[in-house]
């Protein structure tokens, strides 16, 4: 097997095994108060997606076809309009409605 | 270069964009079933919560299993990509079984909750877990299906242009479902079971 | 065996629903019949339901949204008749008939009739625009086509077995649950939605990748045709936001099979996701409309001013920033549902912003028109009618933007005569302008011009007729969507809305007389040079029709109008030295077969028939399989044959060559 593509993926192993077991740690003992551990779970969680990006897609700023990459931060932007959005209004309807 | 090859390369650049963009759309899919998930966590009914029926064990044994999974289908890309029809139909082989165990335990979570009366009718907040994670599981098994397309693939035609390509895209869906597992268990079994 | 499938599916409950089923049956064995008489069933199969070109695809998109638009009119024409009589009466409908009606009205517009009339002239005119033999994935195509004649085909089975959906055509839960709506009325709109849904995200994606890696070399996106270019926004739009209306009904769905618990009132269901969820997708749809009809007003007021395009960059970043927006706004749909202040104003705010853009493109259709020398080609007059007429529209539109002002018209007649002042100048107009445009390149042979301008006058008188009365009399406090009425102040003014719908129904006779006249004369309308109208992008400079490859050499540009580039340097219609062999996609029944058995599933799906669920299922993913596992699914074009078409072309051009 190539040596260089090889190294890729254990790196990206190693990390995301490392990026899984803090957060399911931390549940499992609750060691942190919760809200302290929800915040390292949601980092721990963008992180390991980033590294999955990295290292299990290859995407990066060289070699990437930069349609890819525009569409990947196209999609981003549109999920966080779209689910920030929903959030905002249920949440706001939620505290007027009760529902 | 010859024209055929780059015609070949054009098209291939085409089909990859091409199932990205799909690959996009999903995940629009799956964020909109995750925030449906949050507006919805409060709507047990009075019902089991997310604290009563979630397991640490068993989402933890899900995530090594999909995780690893992702890393044998790297080795079987690598395998593909250097000409080794065995290390990659082997690869797929190691690929397939771990997914194959992946929906097992998952399959094996609904029944136990469907059994205690947690079932995606019991109350809203069952449905969007229901559909959340099954939708994630129904796509795994796609996946697993196509492992096995590309595998007789493999056997029949050899690691021609086009197989090959093929196995990029099913490498770029794989991966794919395990950043949307990452979620998950960031969004629904972990906050859970805090 | 037939799950809720019994004979008293048939529509024998009512004169009106028999009179419905029977012509819809009686059209299609009319047709049936016809073709058996031509003996045009094998011509038929193998040259068109068979075919992955984007040419004849876009051709068969636009023949059923003119076919869906005549459906969708009649049930206008039977609304417009119940209101203007129905005061202190129950008018000839009743009440669940009248909701079917309203309800598969908007539904077949905006499915059925929009959404394919504008795939099918970007398939038809893109490609030649960017100057490539077809779009990115020719199958897929084929494979949108049939997904999206499924759809219409359910809803068009909805009038002859079982009933349509009464819940309008967004289908907010809970009526539309299963507690209230048990009936396979809502199933069939929630089938017919999905099916047709997921064609169009295809095509979405096929367009984008056609238009982002099929290019002419040279043509950057700056040098795009303005169609192309809203064709683009249009396709992005398609691929991000049909996702939300995929979850939307999707969770409904499962609401109603499943017994699970999304919308419904008890058991911690949350009905007012699904208005959230579906005007996600639902704003968004009408700018995925629009935007294209936008583009085919650019290209048409320039051609038929004799003019360049004003303000080319601005028109494509305005373009742009409409698509975007489009996605920020969707809260404006559902303002008085109950969400704070705060948030109703910052939709509101953003919802006016989004008249700025479209402000800018209504300038530059002026300042190209300005000074040059107008040529009334009816789609000119549909591009004339539609900016006076639109900007009514848009006015109204930031009227409605304002929170508190939504308060007091939400859900009247004020709404639907607002969002038809849109549509239908906005949206129909533009796509009527680009058929009569376009005709030429597909078929030809020229359109009737006479008919065209008599279609427009009688569209537009028409419209006005129908919808300047529905503002006055929803002010007044009438809300929509009425099968009955008690205030006779309200009477008048639906007697001229009745009217006006008349006067329309003479436009689409109109056009319809256009087609025959047209035809029948064709060889005197012939088009030989493939540019009736002195046109500068690439799609004048093929035949009409062009030959299947499109370009016998691809086209390398250098200018925003290539072809007007090439006429005045005298490059246009150069003989290449030679020919090469072409490889062109050959047809297929994969796609057809796909999308007859996603008819079957959706059916089946609907009545309960689990057995004939899981068959369609399987042969569909059969299908797909074994399509998919074809590596070598084209035939090559000699260059001797090529050679010989391009001869014959060369040959009508007569001296120009």
């Amino acid at each position: 097997m190539e040596q260089h593509g090889l190294r890729t993926y254990l790196i990206g192993f190693v990390l995301a095994v490392v990026l899984s077991v803090i957060p399911f740690w931390l549940v499992a003992t609750h060691a942190l108060p919760p809200r302290r551990t929800l915040l390292i779970i949601g980092i721990a969680a963008l992180l390991q997606v980033m590294v999955h990006l990295r290292f299990f897609l290859h995407l990066n700023f060289r070699t990437t076809p930069k349609e890819n990459m525009l569409a990947l931060m196209f999609t981003t932007l549109m999920i966080f309009i779209m689910v920030g959005g929903s959030y905002w209004i249920m949440f706001d309807l939620h505290q007027r409605m009760m529902t | 270069m010859s024209e055929h090859e780059r015609e070949e390369t054009e098209t291939q650049e085409q089909r990859n964009l091409g199932f990205w963009l799909y690959l996009m759309s999903d995940a629009v899919i799956f964020a909109l079933l995750f925030a449906t998930y949050a507006i919805m966590i409060r709507g047990t009914d009075g019902g089991p919560t997310g604290k009563q029926l979630f397991d640490l064990n068993n989402a933890a044994l899900e995530t090594v299993l999909l995780l690893v999974s992702s890393t044998t289908f790297g080795f079987a890309s690598l395998s593909a990509r250097t000409g080794n029809r065995g290390g990659a139909i082997g690869w797929l082989a190691v690929t397939f079984l771990l997914g194959v165990g992946f929906v097992f335990l998952e399959v094996r979570e609904f029944a136990g909750m469907i059994a205690v009366g947690a079932g995606p009718d019991r109350s809203g907040f069952l449905s969007a877990f229901f559909t959340l994670v099954g939708t994630h599981g129904v796509h795994v098994t796609m996946g697993l299906l196509w492992i096995l397309i590309m595998s007789a693939q493999i056997v029949l035609k050899g690691l021609t242009a086009p197989v090959v390509s093929r196995l990029y895209r099913l490498g770029l869906f794989w991966h794919f479902l395990d950043i949307a597992w990452v979620g998950i268990f960031s969004i629904v079994y972990l906050p859970g079971l805090l | 065996m037939f799950g809720k499938l019994t004979i008293e599916a048939l529509p024998l409950y009512s004169a009106i629903a028999a009179g419905g089923a029977a012509v819809t049956v009686g059209g299609a064995l009319l047709v049936a019949l016809v073709l058996t008489w031509l003996k045009a069933w094998k011509y038929l199969w193998t040259d068109w339901l068979t075919s992955v070109d984007h040419k004849r695809i876009g051709i068969m998109y636009i023949v059923l949204a003119l076919i869906m638009l005549l459906r969708g009119f009649i049930d206008a024409l039977m609304m417009r008749a119940q209101q203007a009589m129905a005061l202190n009466a129950g008018g000839y409908l009743p009440p669940e008939h009248f909701d079917q009606i309203f309800s598969s009205h908007g539904t077949i517009m905006i499915f059925f009739m929009a959404m394919p009339f504008m795939t099918g002239l970007i398939n038809l005119i893109m490609p030649l625009q960017v100057g490539t033999r077809d779009v990115a994935f020719p199958w897929l195509n084929a494979v949108s086509l049939w997904l999206t004649a499924a759809g219409a085909a359910l809803v068009m089975v909805s009038l002859v077995i079982g009933k349509f959906s009464t819940a309008g055509w967004t289908g907010y839960p809970p009526y539309s649950g299963i507690e209230h709506n048990p009936g396979v009325g809502v199933d069939y709109w929630i089938w017919a939605v999905l099916i047709s849904g997921i064609g169009s995200t295809m095509s979405g994606i096929n367009f984008m990748v056609t238009i982002l890696k099929r290019r002419a070399p040279g043509m950057t996106l700056m040098r795009m045709t303005p169609f192309t270019w809203t064709a683009l926004c249009a396709s992005v739009l398609m691929v991000f936001t049909f996702p939300a209306i995929t979850v939307a009904c999707g969770l409904l769905a499962l609401d109603r099979v499943a017994g699970m618990h999304f919308f419904t009132n008890a058991h911690g269901g949350n009905m007012m996701n699904y208005a959230n969820l579906f005007w996600i997708w639902g704003h968004p749809e009408v700018y995925i409309l629009v935007l294209p009809a936008f583009g085919i007003f650019s290209e048409v007021v320039a051609t038929f001013s004799r003019k360049r395009l004003f303000g080319y960059e601005s028109l494509a970043y305005a373009t742009a920033a409409i698509a975007f927006l489009s996605a920020t706004v969707w809260l404006h749909h559902f303002f008085t549902m109950g969400a704070s202040a705060n948030v109703n104003a910052v939709f509101g705010i953003a919802t006016m912003i989004i008249a700025v853009p479209t402000g800018v493109k209504v300038f530059n259709w002026l300042l190209t028109m300005y000074r040059g020398r107008i040529d009334f080609h009816p789609s000119m007059m549909w591009s004339i009618g539609f900016i006076v007429t639109f900007v009514i529209g848009g006015m109204t539109g930031v009227l409605l933007a304002i929170p508190p002002a939504d308060f007091l018209v939400h859900n009247t007649t004020f709404l639907v005569a607002h969002f038809h002042n849109m549509i239908i100048p906005g949206v129909l107009f533009g796509y009527l302008a680009g058929y009569m445009y376009w005709f030429p390149k597909a078929f030809g042979f020229e359109l009737n011009r006479g008919w065209g301008a008599a279609s427009f006058w009688c569209w537009l008188i028409g419209f006005y007729l129908a919808f300047m009365p529905l503002y006055l009399v929803g002010l007044k406090g009438m809300p929509r969507r009425m099968e009955t009425y008690n205030d006779p102040t309200w009477q008048p003014y639906l007697m001229v809305a009745a009217l006006g719908a008349v006067v329309v129904l003479c436009g689409i006779v109109s056009m319809v007389v256009q087609l025959y006249v047209s035809i029948r004369d064709r060889k005197l309308a012939a088009d030989r040079t493939g540019d009736p109208f002195d046109g500068g992008a690439l799609e004048w400079s093929t035949s009409s029709p062009p030959p299947p490859y499109n370009f016998a050499v691809l086209p390398t540009v250098g200018d925003r109008e290539p072809f007007r580039e090439a006429k005045k340097n005298g490059t246009a219609y150069r003989r290449p030295a030679s020919y090469t062999p072409i490889r062109i996609p050959s047809n297929t029944p994969a796609a057809v077969i796909l999308g007859g058995f996603a008819f079957v599933l959706g059916f089946a799906v609907i009545w309960h028939i689990w057995w004939l669920v899981v068959v369609s299922a399987i042969a569909m993913f059969i299908t797909v399989i074994a399509r998919s596992s074809d590596d070598h699914a084209e035939f090559t074009l000699s260059a001797g044959e090529v050679k010989r078409i391009e001869d014959e072309r060369f040959r009508q051009l007569g001296g120009r060559a």
